[in-house]
């Protein structure tokens, strides 16, 4: 009796533990960047450093307006390509594939999370910047070709989480619809769909925090000219491509500004779980 | 006038099988109770008057349902403007997670009715017509799931009509509700059954006894004994039927 009693207690101090590593990670590396980023964004001054178009280290010029814009423009991009297709391979998983069709389909779709971005990288490079080169001219190094590379990417993670929100949904809902006389199709988008919304809207914030904060992938298709992505066909920087491009030889003021896109980066991130935070609660309140 | 014949129904789940060579007619606008054990195969029939067995996978039917004078189980039959004209009630309430006036718009949108004031109006009167309108007309906007069970089952009895159905099918409406709703609901159906056909299948003899005009007894997926309500429970014919109300078995 007593001897279970104490390795009760023990357990819960392990499990306790293990609970502290998560949240102590998240803090240190919040102190770590805030600290590490802090004495540049000093230097340089916040609004300038936000607001500044040109990144030129050599001149001690950092400003990452075009890198915000960049990661905001393939980001955007991947969502619009990624999301509708993965949550219509959703529906199709959960409301229409046969099933000896769906054990092959959902590993599939599974593997892809599996894949290393960098190989995503290669298929970008290898393929599709020369097809959009072929399609549309130019060198084909383009935010058209990060966004299609980042809205792969994205898949697995929006069908699987909207799939799983979807047959989350009581089958009374699509009972309901088809005894009032409503087709599958018609129960299926018009009931079933809305009904897993709060579900699928965190495969849209998933998906969307693993856009913007990929950066191996992106690196190898976009060109990396850090300028403004003022069509679908230029070459772009992102806030992650400019840290990982540079980190390895930067000094003193140029590394600390590299901490600081990441201090930029990260509150981006923060932002993004914020309002979903508050449009669920928003939702929970109706 | 019968609604529904049903000749000589029989009806499989994969090799067992649940309805055995069913005989029946359900008289239009009276009320009519399915009683029985679990398992017995009433909701069984009620499903296939509206088709809804077809959403069963491995489910096979043979014989007729005439429903107007045709076999409804034809293939020929499109199952959604038979269940426009044959609505259903489920054991559980199932509002769908939208407003309560979308809940109820959703049928008519589905069958297209599209103009505002025509949805208004359906929306109003079967609400009226389901005892809900005057609890819910202040927040026809609110979601659904935040009325009580009665409510919501009461809802989804205003959604079945506001399609006009001819018949009201209801699948032990009262079985998830508390004794005030279940009166509720019961007084209800005592008023639409001058409308409607219903037919409702039910675990609870008294509710047979207060609500339903005709009884049918079902045991192991036959028909045992089907009469007026009345009868059936003063003078039952058949032995089991008997031992079945006396509550000696189920």
């Amino acid at each position: 009796m007593r001897r279970g009693q104490t390795f009760e207690r023990l357990m819960q101090t392990v499990f306790f533990l293990c609970a502290c590593v998560a949240v102590a990670s998240v803090i240190l590396i919040c102190i770590f960047l805030f600290s590490g980023g802090a004495p540049a964004l000093k230097e340089i001054g916040v609004l300038r450093f936000l607001t500044g178009r040109r990144w030129e280290p050599g001149r001690e010029t950092f400003g990452v307006l075009t890198m915000i814009a960049g990661s905001f423009a393939v980001t955007l991009g991947a969502v619009l390509l990624g999301v509708p297709v993965g949550i219509l391979t959703a529906v199709y998983l959960s409301f229409f594939c046969p099933p000896k069709l769906r054990r092959v389909l959902r590993p599939a779709v599974d593997l892809l999370a599996g894949i290393p971005s960098v190989v995503y990288g290669f298929f970008g490079l290898t393929v599709l910047v020369p097809a959009v080169r072929r399609l549309f001219g130019g060198s084909g190094y383009s935010v058209l070709a990060v966004s299609a590379v980042l809205a792969i990417m994205i898949l697995p993670t929006v069908v699987s989480v909207s799939e799983s929100s979807l047959s989350a949904v009581g089958d009374g809902y699509y009972e309901g619809a088809r005894a009032l006389g409503a087709g599958h199709e018609r129960s299926v988008f018009r009931v079933m769909l809305p009904a897993a919304r709060s579900g699928i809207s965190a495969a849209v914030t998933l998906g969307l925090g693993r856009a913007i904060g990929e950066s191996m992938a992106v690196v190898m298709v976009a060109g990396n000219q850090a300028i403004f992505p003022k069509s679908l066909l230029v070459g772009t920087r992102t806030l992650t491509s400019n840290i990982v491009l540079e980190m390895g030889y930067a000094a003193d003021l140029h590394a600390d500004a590299l901490i600081a896109t990441g201090v930029v980066l990260f509150v981006i991130v923060m932002l993004n779980n914020l309002i979903f935070a508050l449009l669920r609660r928003r939702r929970m309140k109706k | 006038m019968s609604q529904f014949r049903i000749q000589n129904l029989n009806l499989y789940y994969g090799s067992f099988q649940a309805l055995k060579g069913v005989n029946l007619d359900i008289p239009e606008r009276r009320a009519t109770a399915f009683i029985g054990p679990s398992g017995c195969g009433k909701s069984t029939l009620l499903k296939t008057l509206n088709r809804m067995t077809d959403l069963v996978e491995d489910c096979r039917v043979e014989g007729k349902v005439l429903f107007d004078g045709k076999n409804i189980l034809s293939r020929l039959t499109d199952v959604n403007t038979l269940r426009r004209r044959v609505g259903m009630v489920f054991q559980k309430p199932n509002p769908f997670p939208m407003s309560i006036y979308e809940n109820i718009a959703f049928g008519p949108r589905t069958h297209g009715v599209r103009k505002k004031e025509e949805l208004d109006e359906l929306v109003e009167r079967s609400l009226t017509e389901a005892a809900l309108w005057g609890e819910v007309k202040d927040r026809l906007r609110k979601s659904a799931l935040g009325l009580s069970g009665g409510q919501q089952q009461r809802l989804c009895i205003a959604r079945a009509l506001a399609v006009q159905p001819e018949v009201l099918l209801m699948d032990e409406p009262t079985s998830a509700l508390d004794p005030i709703s279940t009166a509720r609901i019961e007084e209800l159906v005592l008023g639409l059954k001058r409308e409607y056909t219903v037919v409702m299948v039910t675990h609870h003899m008294q509710q047979a006894k207060r609500v339903s005009d005709r009884t049918v007894f079902f045991l192991l997926g036959e028909v045992v004994e089907a009469g007026d309500t009345e009868r059936l429970f003063s003078s039952p014919q058949d032995a089991r039927t008997g031992d079945y109300i006396n509550g000696r078995f189920g």
